[in-house]
């Protein structure tokens, strides 16, 4: 699970193009971790005795989204949190969860499809090859067999088609939106998480070493990070809509050349 | 010769992707400018006749993995075949389509390579070192980002479908085509039960060339009829998209949606109408090339980002539009 930006957040770049002022940004959960956590605690309600963890990398204000988490219903709690990931591409961030993330001591590891801070769509994929498992990316609607060997996941395609895969437990399975309908964090949920554990762990305690993780660790180099230009401003066609209408088709034709 | 660039190239039910043609187009400046060889890679089987074309779209060579265990696509057993092949070869750069097979399969790949990976990029191209540097959108395109993999190889990409153009395609032009027998991939875990079509065959929307989207205004599913009539006047190319309130009321499908939450979209036209244009819906559709809007509200945020607006109810202008649509296309 990630902490993200909001996503109304107005984005703004630093002025020697390294990254993204974050003064001022609200940070939530990222919405498809929503999905993630949600599934998890349907699947623990009906299966006793199974618990839920939630696992982070990132920054210590992290530590809320994992406590919104644990006010959901999550048992557990795992922050990796340390100056030396920063800068972190998607291998990276793969490499360090992976540490924490031996098979054994999982039978499902769920996550969004995306994050959308990086938009990368990468790291559920890179730990699973990481940990020689599974992946079932982008799915909609998740069924586990009685004996909780196997999961039959509905992953979503171009063209509205779906792919029904069946992947053997240990898997990672991303979220796509309409997996579920997340829940909100009760009073008492809040409550609760209050004292539920949160272990926070630093590089040293993982025994990873700088190099291999954080702005070191990464592949992929950032060299600059820019605004979109802005688009000019448009045409309003005037007159009744009829004829606004002819006029549209006619630009459109002309000056356009799409229809 | 090592230092190649090679294009995954994805096909579906014996036919290329329209990605392949693409990226293979948008590719070829690169082999140029690196003075290598250009070669489209691609695994299945019985894919010869398929690949003769690649020729004509700039491909220098064609490689097929073949086993008759990829014969439908997995992401364990496509990866290893992928990597072993890039592992074998030592291509400089490897590119491939950001569409749902390539954003499963090229992660797991570069995993599998140790190697950089640049997602869903709207841009590619070299920098003064001669490495790929691709721009790509982050914050659902709220920021651009441009990057590259320095060390490690090859340098792995995926491109946004629609982005590049297709080059005029060269008539005749041979190709070497490489078949090799690849071992079976082992140790799948996975099984693939079946496909699901889709309630409609119609072109996906992050492919279409031609979208028009309607918003929470449609009022009704019924009325997305009408969209789809101005689509059916478009012709080929396109289809019908929505804002999540639509969705979110029952008006279309979720696999409709477009946005931040639902699908990225990349026309060439884009025709809102009735949607207001909340940041959530134009993170979904901002890079459209020529974006349309329609709506009652003269002040609705839309019209801050569109080419062309028209102040005025839907159900007055669509038809109309749709009437003129196909006089046009009837004289073409
Ligand atoms: C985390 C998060 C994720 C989200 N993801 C998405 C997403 O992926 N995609 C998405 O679209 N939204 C998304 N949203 C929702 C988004 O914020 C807006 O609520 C939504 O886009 C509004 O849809 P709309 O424009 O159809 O409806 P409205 O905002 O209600 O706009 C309807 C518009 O129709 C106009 N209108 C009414 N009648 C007519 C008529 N007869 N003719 C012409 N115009 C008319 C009105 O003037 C108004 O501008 C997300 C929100 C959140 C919080
Ligand atoms: N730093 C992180 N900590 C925990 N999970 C992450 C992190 N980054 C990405 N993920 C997970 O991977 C998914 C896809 O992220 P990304 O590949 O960055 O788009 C997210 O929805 C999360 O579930």
């Amino acid at each position: 699970m990630k902490q993200v930006p909001d996503t109304e957040t107005k984005i703004r770049i630093k002025d020697d193009a390294s990254g993204i002022v974050t003064d001022g940004i609200k940070w939530v959960m990222n919405p498809y971790d929503e999905y993630a956590v949600e599934e998890a605690l349907r699947i623990k309600e009906k299966k006793a005795g199974s618990t839920v963890a939630i696992i982070s990398m990132g920054p210590k204000r992290s530590v809320e989204a994992i406590r919104t988490g644990l006010a959901m219903g999550a048992d557990t709690g795992i922050l990796i949190d340390d100056p030396a990931l920063e800068g972190a591409d998607c291998y990276a961030t793969a490499k360090a969860l992976a540490k924490v993330l031996e098979p054994e001591k999982f039978d499902l590891l769920l996550c969004g499809k995306q994050a959308i801070d990086d938009d990368s769509a990468q790291v559920p994929q890179t730990v699973a090859e990481l940990l020689g498992i599974p992946q079932a990316m982008v799915i909609e609607k998740l069924i586990i067999s009685d004996d909780g060997k196997k999961a039959t996941c509905y992953r979503r395609v171009e063209g509205g088609a779906k792919e029904v895969l069946e992947v053997e437990l240990p898997a990672i399975i991303a979220a796509e939106k309409g997996l579920n309908e997340p829940r909100y964090a009760s009073l008492p949920g809040i409550m609760k998480a209050k004292s539920k554990p949160l272990k926070e762990v630093n590089l040293a305690a993982l025994g990873l070493k700088a190099e291999e993780v954080g702005a070191k660790g990464a592949k992929l180099k950032v060299k600059k990070y820019s605004l979109p230009a802005d688009k000019a401003p448009g045409k309003i066609v005037p007159g009744e809509p009829e004829d606004a209408a002819r006029a549209l088709v006619k630009m459109l034709r002309e000056e356009a050349k799409v229809v | 010769m090592a230092n190649e660039v090679w294009i995954y190239t994805e096909h579906k039910d014996g036919k290329l992707k329209k990605s392949a043609l693409e990226l293979l187009s948008g590719a070829r400046s690169l082999a140029n400018d690196l003075g290598t060889q250009l070669v489209a890679v691609t695994l299945g089987c019985g894919l010869e006749a398929m690949v003769k074309e690649l020729g004509c779209y700039g491909a220098d060579k064609v490689i097929i993995a073949e086993n008759e265990a990829l014969k439908s696509y997995l992401a364990v057993a496509y990866a290893q075949t992928l990597a072993g092949l890039a592992k074998q070869h030592q291509p400089a750069i490897l590119l491939g389509p950001a569409s749902a097979q390539g954003k499963d399969l090229f992660p797991r790949v570069a995993a599998k390579l140790g190697t950089g990976m640049a997602s869903d990029c709207i841009k590619i191209q070299l920098d003064g070192q001669k490495l790929l540097s691709p721009v790509r959108p982050m914050y659902a395109g709220k920021a651009l980002v441009e990057a590259n993999i320095p060390e490690a190889r090859p340098q792995m990409a995926t491109v946004r479908p629609n982005v590049l153009a297709v080059a005029p395609k060269q008539e005749g032009k041979q190709v070497a085509i490489e078949k090799v027998a690849v071992d079976a991939p082992k140790d799948l875990k996975t099984i693939l039960k079946e496909i699901v079509k889709g309630a409609k065959e119609t072109v996906d929307l992050t492919e279409a060339n031609v979208i028009i989207s309607g918003g929470r205004a449609m009022k009704a599913a019924d009325n997305f009829k009408i969209l789809w009539e101005l689509a059916e006047a478009f012709g080929s190319g396109t289809t019908v998209g929505a804002s999540r309130a639509a969705v979110d009321s029952g008006f279309a499908p979720a696999d409709m949606q477009v946005g931040q939450t639902g699908k990225v979209v990349n026309p060439t036209l884009y025709i809102a109408c009735g949607i207001s244009g909340a940041i959530q819906h134009l993170a979904g559709m901002r890079t459209s090339k020529f974006i349309v809007a329609i709506n009652k509200d003269a002040d609705a945020p839309i019209f801050q980002k569109a080419d062309y607006g028209i102040v005025g109810d839907l159900f007055k202008v669509v038809p109309v539009l749709t009437e003129e649509v196909k006089k046009l296309k009837a004289q073409d």
